[in-house]
Formats: structure tokens, C-alpha cells, sequence
């Protein structure tokens, strides 16, 4: 494995307002990932693996402690420097696609191309072969409702690596999809792992993310665990995370 | 450029939702077809009023007996009045009138006009040659009165062409006789539509020699020796001397009829540029009125395309949550959407001016409208440049709460 950070997080806390009461999400991550790995951030619902989601892909800021991609702290940046990053580092791969409507696969992968001010013939080739890399290639004219759940999210993969970015981000990828999709999905993520992308997966599924090389247990805005992984299902941490719960 | 490439998006996004897209725009295309079509009922309206002044000679004064100031009332045609066709020949002259070019007087009576079994009651007009030039008549066929018949009183006449349609139907009465008052007078003239309004158009008249009309026919009264005249016609030598003219008429008359300093004009000079202006004036007036309304309705066009755009934008959060998560600044999501509303605004208006040139080619189906409904360059520019701004203004605010979402919450909403 090659020595190099992807994300180096350091102490990071997050604290919520929510009216009166003060929500603790984060209390205190610290987590290194390096280039080509492949993790799977897990935890139950208001373990605060969203908001570390959220604050690996730059979304939001965390309260304290540093995050640096690539080598870069992001807390100094502005809105426009973090769009940036998000646009050229980060590929995002959501539950539901969010692809949008009644528009061609391949329009929906240059999306992130047109705000990174791509010219239109080189974009349309970058889509082209980011669509074949996910085995769209003979799809690039079909709109979202013309393709199946297992398609749409694959047009989101490609749409999430049409910019090279050095991590691929994804949240819950096989939520809204079939058993028999997942793994066809699944499958691709490892492809593309083998291939040398680093991929950062946040997932509740135990099965899921027993296909990781790293799971990361989170319990309480607290990393739990944090284990090397076969293709072993490491259900006991995950059963006592959630226990603990 | 960029611009072209967010115009794309725009287009995108509005071929991929047609249905609100349309709602959006309705409002805008029923304002504008509102404005285009109001202004263009005002303006041609006005055009048609301006045309049909115009069309009783320009340049013209008209005088008539009797003082201005006694409240607007005159006396019927034919009454006594003071005056004379000595007044007519004073002002001819050149040298004490410089500003007028041709005077015309008439002496007008209602009389019986019989041809056949037909039998009207008219206006029988006596004039001189000049009448023509200083009214603008023109003949459709045959001639207008000569010099020659008006200096021997012949009895002859020349017909309105809407009287010499009722007389004589499809005959062409040039060469034919008909009975005034029981006296025979042969037609050597018919005159082209000449248009106007009411009592004072020549389409309803018949025209005689002036001497035939004050003696035999109606046996005008007599001022100081000499018969009366109903009007005085008066064109002045060009549209900038009118108002010299006027002066000089009114200074020979009142020395023609005795009057001292103190005392009122005893004939009225009514002026036919000053009731253009003042019908221009209110053309002009309801021309704004009517465009106000359609102002209005685009207004309310453009409340409505706002009131669309937020729905949108609330519905569109996810999408939105995604752009920004994939790198869209918030300039770029704030161009998008004003973008998209000027651009459904743009379209919008265009399809609106279609629309107002189909309502107007409809109204000119229509025999009641009298006029057409006139589309100029100018109200054109006017509708699509409020359509546009409309868009700017009412889009802006759609827009601003589309930049400020925040991404997570976009992403999460269900």
C-alpha cells in the first residue's frame, strides 16, 4: 500500500444546536485513511456517521479539530474553495442516485464537469468513458426512467468518477436497491478498488460492508473499532456497537 | 462562454418539467398579449380618429357666425348671420392675408333631393370651385363644380358618394337630372368616399353653385346688402401658418364688421390643427390607460412566475443539495435559476406577442372594429423588455433562496 493520506482527521468534534438542547454528534474522531484504501464507515442511526460522512466529503465544518484532504486543511476554506475541492477530490454516491430528471446519462455524468468549466467536447468524451467504466457504455442516451435501480446508480458512479477524484464517497450506495442489484454494485466498487480509488462507503449493513477492506465502527460520535478485514463479516463489533446503542 | 452553457441547463430543465414550465409562463403570456393588444386598440384607435380629421383638410378654418364665447351654441345652417361673401372676397386678398391660401365659402340648407320614386331630405351645399381643394374632396367621377358654373349659377350638382348611392343605387348619376326643392339640376360630378364624422361629412351632401343656393333655392338672408354665408372655409398656406392665418382672418373680419376693441368676435374661427392636437392628446391618454391595464396584468404575470419559481425551488431541493455537493458554487446556482426565469420569461413573451398578433388578426375579422389594432416596434420592445426585467425581479428572490440551502438538508429532504 502506498503511503499517502487521503484524509487525516484529527480530534474532530461536531456539536449541534437544536433549540435549547446542545447535540453532540462527533466527540472527538480521529481517523487516517490512506490512498487505494477501502472502508466502511458503520454505526446505527445517531451514532454520528453521517456527520463524519458529511464532513469527509466536505459538507459541512466541523466545531473542532482539523481535517485535511490530500494534505490540504480544509477548516481555512471558503465556501467556493470547499465546492471546489468537492468537485475536483470527492465523488459522491448517494442511497437514492439523485440523478436528475428526464435528462440523458450522459448529461447527468457531466454534471460536475460543468462546474469545473470543462470545454464540451472533452466532457462529453469524459462521460462517454466514465460510463463505459461502469458498463453504461451502450446506455449514454437513456434518461433515469428508462433504466433500472441497479443502471440509475451505476449512472451515478460514473457521474462520481467522471473527475478522477481521489475518493470516492458513498452513503448507504445499495440502500435503495434489491439483494441482487447490491452485489452487482458492490462488485463494481471493488473493480474500481482493484483498480486503485480509494473508496470511503458509510453503510449500516453488516454484509455491505464485511466487502470492505477496513470497517469503521462508530457508537456515540466515538470510533469503537476499527479493524482490518478479510472477507470475514466482523458482526460482533457491529452487534456490540449497536447493543451499546 | 459560459452563459451559453447555463443557457443550456436552463433549456434542460424546462423541456424536462414542460407542464410547469407552461403554468410558469402563462401569466406572462397573457400580460404581455394584454399590453400589446390594449396599446395597439388605443393606437389604432387614435390613428383612425387622427386619419379622419386629416381627411377633412388639413390646414383648415372653419368660421362660422356667431360669437365662440356664447357657451358653444350656434345657429342652425341657413340662420341669419353676419357673414357675407364680401368677407369671403376680402380675405382673398394676398397681400393683407399672406398665410392663407385659399378661401371658400359655403351657404348650406337641408332640402328635398328627388331622382325617380327616391326622395331624401340632405344637406344641399352651395359653394365655389375651391371648396374641393380647401376640403380635400376628390371625384370619383365626372368633375367638381368650374369656375364657369359657379359664376353663371348653372344648375348643376355634384353628390356625396353615399347620397349618390342612395339616389340613384347602382345607375351612375353623372349626366342625370334630380329635382332640389322641384328644380331640376343635372349630376356632373360624384365624389370619393371622403370619410368623418357625422353632420360635417361630405359622403351625405349634395353641392351647388353658392349663387343658386342663396337665391333661388333658399333665399339667404341678407347682411347689409349682401346674402350670408353659412361658413367660411379657410386653408392656411402651410400646417405652421395656421395660426398666422387665424390672426389675419380675424383681424379683416373684425374690421369688416365694425367691432371696437372691447367688443367680442361675432363669428367663431374653429381650428381644425387644434382639434387634431386635442384628439391626438386623448388618443395619447388612453393609449397609456389601456397599456396601464395591461401593465398590470403583467405584473401580475410576473407575481405568478415568482410564485412558481419558489414552489420550484422547494421541490427541487434535492436537486439542488446535488449540484452543490458535486461542486456548484453559489453563483452557479443562483445563474441557473435567474437564468431559467429569463429565459421562460423571454419565452413567455414571445409566445405572447404571437398571441396579441393573433388577437389582433382576429379583432380585424371583426366589421365592428372600424380599426386595426396596430403593433408597433416600440410596444413590441416594450412588452419583451418588461417580460424580461420581470423575470430579472421576480426571479431573483426564487433564486437567492435556491443559492442559500444548505446541501445537507437538500440532500436529506424526503
Amino acid at each position: 500500500m502506498v503511503n499517502e493520506s487521503v484524509i487525516e482527521i484529527q480530534d474532530m468534534t461536531k456539536v449541534y444546536q437544536m433549540g435549547d438542547i446542545k447535540v453532540h454528534a462527533l466527540r472527538g474522531v480521529s481517523l487516517e485513511i490512506q490512498k487505494g484504501e477501502y472502508v466502511a464507515i458503520m454505526g446505527a442511526s445517531g451514532s454520528g456517521k453521517s456527520t463524519l460522512m458529511n464532513m469527509i466529503g466536505l459538507l459541512d465544518r466541523p466545531t473542532s479539530g482539523t481535517y485535511k484532504i490530500r494534505g490540504v486543511e480544509s477548516s481555512k476554506l471558503s465556501k467556493s474553495q470547499l465546492a471546489d475541492l468537492r468537485n475536483q477530490e470527492i465523488g459522491f454516491v448517494f442511497q437514492r442516485f439523485n440523478l436528475l430528471p428526464r435528462i440523458s446519462a450522459q448529461r447527468q455524468v457531466e454534471l460536475p464537469l460543468f462546474y469545473a468549466g470543462v470545454a464540451s467536447r472533452k466532457s462529453r468524451e469524459m462521460a462517454r468513458a466514465a460510463l463505459e467504466r461502469v458498463g453504461l457504455g451502450d446506455r449514454t442516451h437513456h434518461r433515469p426512467d428508462e433504466l433500472s435501480g441497479g443502471q440509475q446508480q451505476r449512472v451515478a458512479i460514473a457521474r462520481a468518477l467522471v473527475n478522477q477524484p481521489s475518493l470516492l464517497l458513498a452513503d448507504e450506495p445499495t440502500g435503495a436497491l434489491d439483494s441482487q442489484t447490491s452485489v452487482e454494485v458492490m462488485t463494481l466498487f471493488e473493480e474500481l478498488h482493484a483498480q486503485g480509488l480509494t473508496v470511503v462507503m458509510v453503510t449500516h449493513d453488516p454484509l455491505v460492508a464485511g466487502r470492505a477492506k477496513r470497517v469503521v465502527t462508530l457508537s456515540d460520535g466515538k470510533i469503537v473499532s476499527d479493524k482490518a478485514n478479510g472477507h470475514n463479516i466482523n458482526i460482533s463489533a457491529w452487534e456490540a456497537a449497536y447493543e451499546n446503542h | 462562454m459560459k452563459i451559453i452553457r447555463y443557457l443550456r441547463v436552463a433549456l434542460e430543465s424546462i423541456t424536462a418539467h414542460k407542464l410547469r414550465a407552461i403554468l410558469t409562463m402563462l401569466g406572462i403570456i397573457i400580460g404581455v398579449a394584454a399590453v400589446l393588444v390594449t396599446m395597439g386598440i388605443g393606437r389604432g384607435a387614435a390613428a383612425n380618429i387622427t386619419e379622419r380629421i386629416e381627411s377633412q383638410g388639413t390646414n383648415l378654418l372653419t368660421i362660422n357666425p356667431g360669437a365662440s364665447s356664447s357657451g358653444g351654441i350656434q345657429g342652425d345652417s341657413g340662420s341669419a348671420g353676419t357673414l357675407t361673401l364680401k368677407d369671403a372676397h376680402d380675405l382673398m386678398n394676398k397681400d393683407l392675408h399672406p398665410a392663407v391660401s385659399l378661401v371658400a365659402p359655403e351657404y348650406a340648407a337641408n332640402a328635398q333631393l328627388v331622382y325617380g320614386d327616391t326622395n331624401v331630405r340632405e344637406s344641399v351645399t352651395g359653394v365655389t370651385t375651391d371648396y374641393a381643394a380647401v376640403r380635400n374632396l376628390t371625384v370619383a367621377s365626372g368633375e367638381f363644380l368650374t369656375d364657369e358654373q359657379v359664376a353663371n349659377q348653372s344648375q348643376v350638382v355634384v353628390l356625396g358618394s353615399v347620397l349618390a348611392a342612395d339616389l340613384f343605387e347602382d345607375e351612375n348619376p353623372v349626366g342625370l337630372s334630380l329635382r332640389i326643392n322641384g328644380q331640376p339640376f343635372q349630376v356632373v360630378g360624384v365624389l370619393d368616399e371622403a370619410g368623418g364624422f357625422g353632420r360635417s361629412t361630405p359622403d351625405e351632401k349634395a353641392f351647388v353653385p353658392i349663387g343658386i343656393a342663396q337665391g333661388r333655392l333658399f333665399n339667404a338672408p341678407r347682411y347689409r346688402g349682401e346674402y350670408t354665408v353659412s361658413t367660411l372655409n379657410v386653408s392656411a398656406a402651410g400646417a405652421e401658418q395656421v395660426a398666422e392665418a387665424e390672426k389675419q382672418v380675424e383681424m379683416t373680419l373684425r374690421l369688416n364688421h365694425n367691432l371696437t376693441a372691447d367688443q367680442d368676435n361675432d363669428f367663431s374661427v374653429f381650428n381644425q390643427a387644434s382639434l387634431l392636437e386635442t384628439a391626438s392628446d386623448i388618443a395619447a391618454t388612453l393609449t397609456i390607460f389601456l397599456g396601464a391595464i395591461g401593465a398590470v396584468s403583467l405584473v401580475v404575470g410576473g407575481i405568478g412566475i415568482m410564485n412558481i419559481m419558489l414552489v420550484s425551488v422547494t421541490e427541487r431541493t434535492r436537486e439542488i443539495g446535488l449540484r452543490k455537493a458535486i461542486g456548484a458554487h453559489d453563483n452557479d446556482i443562483l445563474m441557473q435559476f435567474l437564468i431559467e426565469a429569463l429565459v421562460l420569461c423571454f419565452l413567455g413573451g414571445l409566445i405572447g406577442v404571437g398571441l396579441a398578433y393573433g388577437l389582433a388578426a382576429i379583432f380585424a375579422q371583426i366589421p365592428a372594429f372600424t380599426f386595426t389594432v396596430l403593433i408597433q416596434p416600440d410596444a413590441l420592445m416594450l412588452a419583451l423588455g418588461f417580460s424580461l426585467i420581470s423575470g430579472l425581479v421576480f426571479g431573483i428572490y426564487p433564486a437567492l433562496r435556491a443559492t442559500r440551502l444548505d446541501p445537507i438538508e437538500a440532500l436529506r429532504s424526503e
